[in-house]
Formats: C-alpha cells, sequence, structure tokens
C-alpha cells in the first residue's frame, strides 16, 4: 500500500534531525496559525498563490530562497563545526552518513533552492521593467515554474524527516549513487527534487528567452536593452540547451535505479565517466547560468551609483556572448584526472583559461565605468566592489586550476572548495544581494536600511575571507574534500578553526540582514525609506519610470526608446527644454487572469515526486491523473484574460500621483 | 470591443507562442542528443550479448518509418483542410494520422516484446538499456502526441466552425509531430541502419 515507506523512516533516535524536524513543524504551524488569526486565508490564495504576476512571483521565488539560504548555512555551519572538532580522537557530533547527507544538501540547496530561485526571482522583478513590458511571455508558465521549484525544495526539506537525503555529493556520482551502493531514498529524493525544478526551471528558461525576444518595448533594439536583460538572454539560452541535459542524464540515473538499467553502473558494460560527462555539460553552463546575471546587476549598479553611462557597453554584450559560448566547450576541467589524454586536457585546459579574458574585460569595464564617475558608496555599489577583488582572486584560482598538471594535484582538495567558493559566494551571492537591494524599491515602495546594510556587507566580506582563504592553503597542505573526520598530524586543525570563525562572521552577517528587513519594514512609511519618486537611486533604464511599488499592469502607456538608459535620457531632456509633459493617452490594457493551475500541478508533481520516490505507485498515478486532468483544464479554457478599462487606467495613475496606492 | 482601441504588449500574441513552442522543441532536441550520445558511447557494450545489429530486422522498422512518414503527409493535409475551414475532412486527415501513428506505436512495442521474449531486455547490457531508451524515449513522445490528437479530434467534433484556439493547437501539434519524424530518422540511421551495416559488412 505504502510502497517502501514505513514508520522505520522518521529516525526518532536522533536528536538533530528530530529537532530540525520539531522546528520546520513549530514554524509550518505558526504560519498556518497565523492565517487562521489574521483571516488571511483568502489573501493568500487570491493575491500570491494563484497570482501570475511576475513581480509576486519575483517575490515568492526570492521568499523561497531565503528560506532555504537559512537551511543551506545551517548545513555549511554544522560541516564547518564538525570539521573543526572532529580530529584526533574526537570524532565530532555527526556520524559519517548524517555528514554525507549534509554536504550533498547543502550543496543542492544552494545551488537549486537558493541561487536558481534567487536569479528567476532578480529575473521576475527586472526584466519584463526593463524592457517595458506588461509581463512575461506566459505568465501561467511562470505561475507553474514557480510552483515546481517551490515544490522540490519542500521535497528536499521532507528527506530530512522522512528517510534520508543522499549522500553522495551534490552531483550524485555513480557508481556511488547507483542502487548497489546506495539502496536507500535518498538518491531518488534527489532525483525527483531535481527533475521536477529542472522542468520549472526550463518553463522559465523559455518563457523569459521569448519574453526578451518578442516582448521588448518600442525602439527597444537588442543593442539598446539594459545590460542585466542582456544577461539574463545569454543565461536564459544556456539554460534551455543545458537543462534538457540534466533531465536526460538523471533520467537515465533513475532508469538505472528502477527498471535495473546498466548505463552507469560497475557491470554489464556500464560507464560511469558517461555520467560526469553528461552532467557537467549540464553543469558547467548551470555556473553561468548564475554568474551572468550577476554581472548583470553589477552592470546597472556601477552605472547608476556613478552617475554614468556603463564603460564600453557593446564590448560587455560581447563579453557576455562569448562567455556564453565558452562555457559549452570547458565542462572536462571538472575531471581532467578522467585521463583523457594529454591532448583532450590541454584543449579543455586551454578553453578555460579563454574565459577568463572577456571576464577581464568586464571587470575592466566596471572599474572604467567608476574612474570619474561620481561614484556613491552606497549598499549595492559595496556589494559591487567586494565583488569585483573577490571575484578577481577566485578567477585567478580558477585559471589556475585550468592547467591539467596544477588540477591533479588539488583535484578534489579543499583549494577546489575554496575556488568556486570564491566566485560563488563573491559573485553570485554578493551580486544577488546588490540586484535585492538594488530593486527592493521598485518592488516593495521603501528602501532597505543603508548603515544595517553596511555592516551585513562588513560581515560577510569578513567573514567570507576568514571562512574561506584557509581552505586553499588546507588544499595545498593535501586536504581532500568531504572529510568527516582527520588524524591531528595533519597539521590542519587550526585552519579548520579560523575556517570555523569565518562563518560565525558570517552568521553575524546573516542575522544583520534579518533585523535589516525587519526594521526597514517597521520604518517603511518614514520618508527616508519611503520611495514616492519610483526612482529612488536616479536610476537610467525603464523600470524606474513607473512608480514603486510598480503598478499591477506595470507601464499605463507602453514606453518608446531610443538608446541605451532610456530613463536617464528622458530625465535629461526634461531637463533640457521640454519642460510640460503631454497628458497621456491611456488605452485599454490586455491583462491575464489570476489561475490556480500552475499551484496544482505543482503540487500534484510534488505528490508524484514524493511517490515514485518511496515506490508508492497507486499514489504517483492518482497525481499523474491529477496534472494531466488540469493541464488539459488550462488547455482548454477560454476565459484566461481580460481588458483593464482606459479609464480605469487613467484612475489608478492619478491615484498615485495624489499619494494613493490600490495595489 | 473595438480591437483598435486595445493596446496589447505584443500585436501578434500568436507569434509570440509558436516562437516558444519552437524554443521547447529545440530543447527538445537537446534531450535527444543527450541520448544519442549515450548511445553512441554505450551501443557496443553489449556485455557479450549479441550486437544490435543482429537483433533487429531493418525491414520492418522500415514498416515502421513508413506508417510514421505516411502520418506525417496525412497530417499536413488535415492541417491544410483546416486553413480551408473544412472541418469535417480535417476531421478524417486527422483519424487517419492517428491510426497510422498508432500503428507506429504498435510495430515499435511488438519489437520490444519479441527482444524481451527472447531474453533481449533493458538489463542485459549498457547497449541495450541505451537502445531502449533512446528509442523508447522516441516512443513515449510519439505516444503522447497521439493522445494529444485524439483529445483535439474529440473537441474538433464539438465545434461547428474550427475555433481559433483548436486551429492553433492543431499548428503546435504538427510542428511537434514533424520533429518527432526527424527524430526517427535519425533514430532509424544511427540505431537501425548503421547497427545493420556494421553487423553485415
Amino acid at each position: 500500500m505504502f510502497g517502501k515507506l514505513t514508520l522505520d523512516a522518521i529516525p526518532f533516535n536522533v536528536p538533530i534531525i528530530m529537532g530540525a524536524g520539531i522546528f520546520m513543524a513549530v514554524v509550518v504551524l505558526i504560519v498556518v496559525a497565523a492565517l487562521f488569526y489574521f483571516k488571511k486565508w483568502k489573501w493568500l490564495w487570491t493575491e500570491w498563490l494563484t497570482s501570475i504576476d511576475h513581480k509576486k512571483i519575483g517575490i515568492m521565488y526570492i521568499i523561497l530562497a531565503y528560506v532555504m539560504f537559512l537551511r543551506g548555512f545551517v548545513d555549511a555551519v554544522m560541516m564547518r563545526s564538525q570539521q573543526a572538532i572532529a580530529v584526533g580522537h574526537s570524532s565530532g557530533y555527526l556520524p559519517p552518513e548524517h555528514y554525507d547527507q549534509i554536504f550533498t544538501a547543502h550543496g543542492v540547496i544552494m545551488i537549486f533552492f537558493m541561487a536558481m530561485p534567487f536569479m528567476f526571482g532578480l529575473l521576475n522583478l527586472a526584466v519584463p521593467l526593463q524592457i517595458g513590458a506588461r509581463d512575461v511571455a506566459f505568465p501561467y508558465l511562470n505561475s507553474l515554474s514557480l510552483w515546481l521549484t517551490v515544490i522540490s525544495a519542500i521535497l528536499v526539506n521532507i528527506s530530512l524527516v522522512i528517510g534520508k537525503f543522499a549522500a553522495t555529493g551534490w552531483l550524485a556520482y555513480p557508481p556511488l549513487s547507483e542502487l548497489s551502493y546506495s539502496p536507500g531514498v535518498g538518491v531518488d529524493y534527489y532525483i525527483w527534487a531535481l527533475q521536477i525544478s529542472g522542468i520549472g526551471s526550463l518553463l522559465s528558461g523559455i518563457n523569459f528567452f521569448v519574453t526578451i525576444i518578442k516582448m521588448r518595448c518600442p525602439g527597444m533594439t537588442l543593442m539598446k536593452m539594459p545590460v542585466f536583460t542582456w544577461t539574463a538572454l545569454c543565461a536564459m539560452i544556456l539554460v534551455i540547451l543545458a537543462f534538457p541535459i540534466l533531465a536526460a542524464t538523471l533520467g537515465m540515473l533513475l532508469f538505472d535505479r528502477l527498471f535495473g538499467m546498466h548505463f552507469f553502473t560497475m557491470t554489464a558494460g556500464g560507464n560511469m565517466m558517461m555520467y560526469i560527462n553528461l552532467i557537467w555539460a549540464w553543469g558547467h553552463p548551470e555556473v553561468y547560468i548564475l554568474i551572468l546575471p550577476a554581472f548583470g546587476v553589477f552592470s546597472e549598479v556601477v552605472a547608476t551609483f556613478s552617475r554614468k553611462r556603463l564603460f564600453g557597453y557593446a564590448t560587455m554584450v560581447g563579453a557576455t556572448v562569448v562567455i556564453a559560448f565558452l562555457s559549452f566547450v570547458v565542462w572536462l576541467h571538472h575531471f581532467f584526472t578522467m585521463g583523457a589524454g594529454a591532448n583532450v586536457n590541454a584543449f579543455f585546459g586551454i578553453a578555460t583559461m579563454i574565459i577568463a579574458i572577456p571576464t577581464g574585460v568586464k571587470i575592466f569595464n566596471w572599474l572604467f565605468t567608476m574612474y570619474r564617475g561620481r561614484v556613491t558608496y552606497s549598499t549595492p555599489m559595496l556589494w559591487t566592489i567586494g565583488f569585483i577583488i573577490t571575484f578577481a582572486i577566485g578567477g585567478m584560482s580558477g585559471v589556475l586550476m585550468a592547467v591539467p598538471g596544477i588540477d591533479f594535484q588539488v583535484h578534489n582538495s579543499l583549494f577546489l572548495i575554496a575556488h568556486f567558493h570564491n566566485v560563488i559566494i563573491g559573485g553570485v551571492v554578493f551580486g544577488y544581494f546588490a540586484g535585492f537591494i538594488y530593486w527592493f524599491p521598485k518592488t516593495f515602495g521603501f528602501k532597505l536600511n543603508e548603515k544595517i546594510g553596511r555592516y551585513v556587507f562588513a560581515c560577510w566580506f569578513i567573514g567570507f575571507y576568514v571562512a574561506f582563504m584557509p581552505l586553499y592553503i588546507l588544499g595545498l597542505m593535501g586536504m581532500t574534500r568531504r572529510l568527516n573526520h582527520y588524524p591531528a598530524s595533519t597539521g590542519w586543525h587550526p585552519y579548520l578553526v579560523v575556517a570555523a570563525i569565518g562563518v560565525a562572521i558570517i552568521a553575524c552577517g546573516i542575522l544583520l540582514q534579518i533585523i535589516q528587513l525587519l526594521v526597514s519594514i517597521k520604518h517603511r512609511n518614514d520618508p527616508d525609506y519611503k520611495d514616492t519618486t519610483g526612482d529612488p537611486w536616479d536610476g537610467r533604464t525603464l523600470e524606474w519610470s513607473i512608480p514603486s511599488p510598480a503598478p499591477f499592469y506595470n507601464f499605463a502607456v507602453t514606453p518608446e526608446v531610443h538608446g541605451i538608459d532610456a530613463y536617464w535620457e528622458t530625465k535629461e531632456r526634461l531637463k533640457h527644454g521640454s519642460s510640460a509633459k503631454e497628458k497621456p493617452h491611456y488605452k485599454d490594457i490586455h491583462m491575464p487572469k489570476n489561475t490556480a493551475a500552475g499551484f496544482i500541478i505543482g503540487m500534484a508533481f510534488g505528490v508524484f515526486g514524493f511517490a515514485m520516490t518511496w515506490h508508492i505507485f497507486w499514489l504517483a498515478g492518482v497525481a499523474g491523473i491529477v496534472i494531466f486532468a488540469t493541464i488539459l483544464r488550462r488547455a482548454f479554457d477560454p476565459h484566461i484574460d481580460y481588458y483593464l478599462k482606459a479609464k480605469d487606467v487613467e484612475k489608478f495613475e492619478n491615484d498615485f500621483a495624489n499619494g494613493v496606492r490600490h495595489y | 470591443m473595438n480591437t483598435h482601441t486595445i493596446e496589447s504588449h505584443d500585436h501578434s500574441p500568436f507569434s509570440k507562442d509558436v516562437f516558444g513552442f519552437w524554443i521547447y522543441i529545440m530543447s527538445d532536441c537537446l534531450l535527444f542528443a543527450s541520448l544519442f550520445a549515450t548511445f553512441a558511447v554505450l551501443h557496443t557494450k553489449t556485455f557479450g550479448g549479441p550486437a544490435l545489429g543482429q537483433l533487429v530486422e531493418v525491414p520492418y522498422v522500415l514498416g515502421e518509418t513508413l506508417f510514421l512518414l505516411a502520418s506525417s503527409f496525412t497530417y499536413g493535409l488535415a492541417m491544410l483542410s483546416v486553413y480551408r475551414s473544412r472541418r469535417n475532412n480535417a476531421i478524417f486527415f486527422l483519424i487517419l494520422t492517428f491510426l497510422l501513428g498508432l500503428g507506429f506505436v504498435t510495430m515499435e512495442i511488438n519489437e520490444f516484446v519479441h527482444l524481451y521474449l527472447a531474453g533481449h531486455t533493458w538489463q542485459s547490457s549498457a547497449a541495450m538499456s541505451s537502445f531502449f531508451t533512446l528509442v523508447g524515449t522516441h516512443g513515449l513522445h510519439v505516444s503522447i502526441g497521439l493522445l494529444w490528437m485524439l483529445i483535439l479530434i474529440i473537441k474538433l467534433f464539438t465545434e461547428r466552425d474550427i475555433a481559433v484556439a483548436t486551429s492553433r493547437k492543431l499548428t503546435y501539434l504538427g510542428l511537434f509531430w514533424s520533429f518527432l519524424d526527424i527524430v526517427w530518422i535519425f533514430v532509424f540511421t544511427i540505431v537501425y541502419l548503421i547497427g545493420a551495416v556494421h553487423v553485415y559488412a
């Protein structure tokens, strides 16, 4: 009846897991109780769960990213504290099988359920507004993507309490991830969570690609697009090309486990290096999917806060495109040790080093933008400067490892861990934080506290260096990754203690981020915080030309652009000469209606993934029927849109001018 | 409502939808490309079993192929009828397409069953795993297309004139169907023909 699922799947005897489980249950109960107490169920359903407004979907993506970020960070704290104490005779507080799940969960969560949702969240918040569009191309698919991502994150968290998560490392290399070596449900949770969220990412990729190609406002040619939109476009091309490879690869691993096939097994002719090639053919573009939009954020921030047009717009676009292309021809550098031969390794080594060139172009462009600009050191700018320094270091260690001979020495050592955290935290995380602060007023109508924001940055910046620089040294000393325990004679212990202190400093930064958010919400109506103009940073691109928070229809009148930095040019024109604004001519606006279909399909996919993990096939069948029926119903539903009348648009706009908000 | 007063962000939402569908097809190509790449690496890893070329009958699969190609032709005729708003003709050609597609899937299942009963299953070796997965994934796509076609045929029966929404859905299905044809050409060539050449050459 319940497949492999029995009560034994819940580890009642493991206090850490039960504590975490009870904590999650308490949080859920508090949220549910609050919804009842404040009678907010209807509000939650109509305003959020069924919403297909890209701005709200963006907010929900970022909430998911922050929640999962906390979970992933707790995993990091546990690993660092375990390694700081598990030396010599002490074996620490985490048994190996639990520790292995923790480093797997940390990687999976940070990439798939922190970075990816954060990226799609920022895209949702900014891209349609930057290109003067009313929504994304397929609003309902956008909602579906969100819920597929959310439910996959929930699946990963369920695995904490019911059963186990994979103990294989974040890419689940076979043969370890095959049934013979991982007989439990951990890898199945992994496969289904990634498969379902992968569908969501792929749909989002198509959605934003079509949005950017087809829905730019009149006058915005490709070479007049804001750079963030350009980087989003390139990242989405990578999503469309890379995620099908992930789906196929995980599908084959699933078939090995479910049907007893032999793609990657040790026996019957299977070839596990095939998996490792395929997974990195997705995995390498994936890291560029994450970093390119971060580059875009920095480009917007650096131009805005230097009060200058971005230096070398065309080269910035060119560098982005070149990086996107090169990301597909370097995957083998993740396993030079495979032994593909000197020529193959040389090709991939050189291709990898070449990526440093367009990246260098970008860094110089940002620096030259600041050169002789009127730079304001507000928090997004601090993150940007922190990024430029940190990323340059991380990039150099990357070029170092692109030399196959050196890579043989440091492969799978903590040197590698230090390198990729150096570029992912210094690049992706700093970038998304900068973007979050930058677009926060556009999304919510008030700014985040600047002073606390500076402390947040200081904690993160210092904490990062304290936490990860020792790892470079440890790697060169020969410490491999994913160690649960090590002898004292290695001499690693002092460095691991320093690294743990670094994590504590970062923890302070995270705590301050939460305080910053709460303080800012409390003071949201103070003049220092409230964004009454819609243009708090003296911005350059179209999203700053509309009120904050952006109306649900985005633009009352479709803008027309004539150059890069369209809104900046409009402001300049208004300053010199043509002073009197014409009364805008409003028209009816075609709007999509909210739909529950995305939410229902997402939840049903969650049940499907859970049922398949535990081999409860009847339940999987039921969930499959629900998914199919919902898709069908939506496909033949004629009532999916409506028209917002011109006079209503006018009323909304006038009310806003008089300080009244309806949204 | 007077359409001139409507301001839509895209003046041809249909072109946006078709474009999106094209992009989906491109991504599906990558899915098949991954499976083809795996097949290329693993098809010789028979683990002591017979080579794939010895197990498949090319003339039989050629018959299968002709079914699928013919179904694309009849689908084209169905679309011509849709463009001329001839509902009954469209239904007739769609049913014909459906039957041809069903014939293809049935023949494929029959082939799989024969292999299975002869002891050549997806568990036999890496080569057989990659064979069943590649061919089976295509077969699954065709089956989903057939299900979709069946739904649209039923939908057409309920409409006196072909609704715009239905004709668009038929356009998407047409793209999908042609795409599956093209993928099959590669499957036929790479899996069956080259496999046979290896054996008989």
